[in-house]
């Protein structure tokens, strides 16, 4: 039987006085690839957000649980101890903290060799890379290769993966989805969040996002489908009323 | 204490052993006393015992290219006391060296420790110069280093002072440096404040010739109820002249941080910026470390060890 790990129920979110989530609700099952796809500003980042718990992502009305677990009111880190893992649109910049280090920020395993494995997974070669700092001298691409290694090291049950192909060249698009299928691997659920046809493929099932709620779901070819077809250039025409 | 006995309590302080390679130059000089000193081809050190200090001439002669670094010790083991050093170095034209000098006073109550030193490169000479100090953890020194540095046409300067182990006590650093053409500067300083210690900074480059670059960084991180007041200026006055200064401070508890960045340009074709972020750690690195599942202390530590690594280094905009 498949089992939710995460279940949103009736989600709503306000950012500058705008409801940027609008009683979204959605079920993602263990051990599977999901896919939230929707054009830009629907809420797909705001979505990841409220689920990891940043910072002026707190307050919400409806119900987001974790393995069962209600997570209103836990910091971050309370929630990564839960489980949950994500990988930012655009990943941090930090002054002189070694690439080595930042991997191994969240894995169990410290040693050297488990750093070189994780960049091994994601196409970088460690002796070029792990000695070098996570700051803006890595290229953007390098420095998201860098932070899914960090992910594959920390290995959550649940990775939020937020548009994993922006600034990805297509050769090292083929290694993230190889590192896609490791997580698969290891049991972890992934969630990819992309307006990107090729990253949905990897999904099983994908949700289309439209105006802060989920408009349509199921398999990827049906979601495909509606997105190309109609919800792009659907203007948001199909925006909901106020009130769940 | 014998000599070698204090010249091992001083590298045991900086968590090393006693240099034993004949292939690196070292120089060790506790209080007013030379204790060690071993050259290697192309460096010339003389020095001159005084009253409450020494005084050093190093020169690396014309051409001569150090391999190893040069390793200079000064100290104090005992909680009281004074060193005032003097030092003079030349580098000579196309000489290439690196100084490591390690600074140590691991159980200072009351010491003072003065730095005067002037540097001259010549003409395409390249010289690195780290700055290393241990202190107590009671921060009983005070320590007060001036200098001035002349880089020749085409020389390039990098100097890079690390306070990180023990309190900084009080902490008075004075530096200037003159730029000929097509010369380099690099000034970098990486400090750590607690207590009630009492830091400041006034560094000044002046880009007197075309194409001559200066950056000066300073990274710092302050708790508990330590201060520190960081004045750096870059002055431009020659064409294609590029300059930047660069400050990141982070304050906890109840620390206070001050940087005020001074640039001045007198040519229309250099260009000179500045960079200054004071107060917390940013919220998307802490946030990224805590999605790994660190604490917000935990993850907040790991920002200010990167910080304060030698890693980073900021770099002029072209
Ligand atoms: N702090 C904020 N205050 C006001 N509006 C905000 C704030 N943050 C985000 N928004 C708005 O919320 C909407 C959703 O943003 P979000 O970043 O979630 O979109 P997205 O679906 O991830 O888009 P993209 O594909 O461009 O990444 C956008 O219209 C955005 O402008
Ligand atoms: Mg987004």
């Amino acid at each position: 039987m498949d089992r939710s790990i995460l279940e949103i129920d009736d989600l709503t979110l306000e950012l500058g006085g705008r409801r940027i989530l609008d009683c979204l609700s959605l079920d993602l099952w263990e051990g599977h690839v999901h896919a939230v796809v929707g054009p830009n500003g629907a809420g797909k980042s705001t979505l990841a957000n409220t689920v990891m718990g940043l910072s002026g992502y707190r307050e919400y009305t409806g119900t987001v649980k974790f393995l069962g677990n209600d997570l209103y009111g836990l910091s971050v880190d309370q929630r990564a101890r839960l489980g949950i893992g994500m990988a930012w649109q655009e990943p941090a910049r930090f002054r002189g903290l070694g690439v080595e280090d930042f991997i191994l920020s969240g894995s169990e395993d410290k040693s050297a060799e488990k750093a070189a494995d994780c960049l091994m997974k994601v196409d970088l070669d460690p002796e070029k890379y792990l000695d070098r700092a996570v700051d803006g001298t890595l290229s953007g691409g390098e420095r998201k290769r860098i932070e899914l290694a960090s992910i594959l090291a920390q290995a959550p049950r649940l990775v939020m993966m937020d548009e994993p192909d922006s600034g990805i060249d297509v050769e090292a698009l083929k290694r993230i989805f190889d590192a896609i299928s490791v997580l698969r691997g290891m049991g972890s659920t992934v969630l990819l969040i992309t307006h990107s046809m090729t990253v949905l493929e990897q999904a099983d099932h994908a949700f289309l996002l439209c105006c802060g709620s989920i408009q349509d779901k199921g398999g990827v070819e049906k979601i495909t489908e509606f997105y190309a077809g109609r919800c792009i250039p659907c203007d948001h025409k199909n925006r909901p009323e106020e009130g769940c | 204490m014998g000599d070698s006995e204090l010249v091992r309590k001083m590298y045991e302080s900086l968590g090393e052993g006693c240099i034993t390679s004949p292939g690196v130059a070292h120089i060790e000089i506790h209080g007013n006393t030379v204790l060690g000193l071993h050259l290697v081809p192309g460096l010339v050190v003389e020095a001159e015992e005084r009253e409450d200090g020494v005084r050093a001439m190093v020169r690396i002669e014309h051409g001569a290219r150090i391999e190893k670094p040069v390793n200079m010790c000064f100290g104090l083991i005992p909680e009281k006391g004074v060193q005032r050093i003097e030092m003079d170095v030349e580098v000579g034209e196309d000489a290439a060296a690196a100084v490591v000098s390690s600074c140590t006073f691991p159980n200072a109550v009351d010491v003072l420790h003065e730095m005067q030193a002037v540097v001259r490169l010549g003409p395409g000479s390249e010289y690195s110069y780290l700055e290393r100090h241990v202190h107590s953890p009671g921060g009983g020194v005070k320590v007060v280093p001036r200098s001035f540095v002349d880089l020749g046409e085409g020389a390039s300067f990098m100097a890079d002072f690390e306070m990180l182990r023990g309190r900084a006590g009080e902490l008075d650093i004075v530096y200037e440096a003159v730029c000929a053409a097509s010369s380099v500067l690099e000034m970098n300083a990486r400090i750590s404040g607690s207590g009630d210690d009492r830091i400041r900074i006034h560094e000044k480059a002046t880009l007197s010739g075309e194409h001559s670059r200066g950056v000066l960084t300073t990274n710092i991180a302050v708790r508990d109820s330590a201060w520190a007041d960081i004045r750096n200026t870059i002055r431009a006055e020659a064409a294609y002249a590029r300059g930047h200064v660069d400050c990141r401070e982070i304050v906890r508890d109840g620390a206070t941080a001050r940087a005020v960045p001074v640039i001045e340009v007198t040519h229309p074709l250099a260009h000179v910026t500045h960079e200054a972020a004071l107060g917390s750690v940013d919220s998307k690195q802490l946030e990224t470390l805590m999605a790994r599942g660190l604490t917000e202390d935990e993850a907040t530590d790991m920002i200010i060890a990167g910080l304060l690594s030698p890693r980073y280094k900021a770099e002029v905009t072209r």
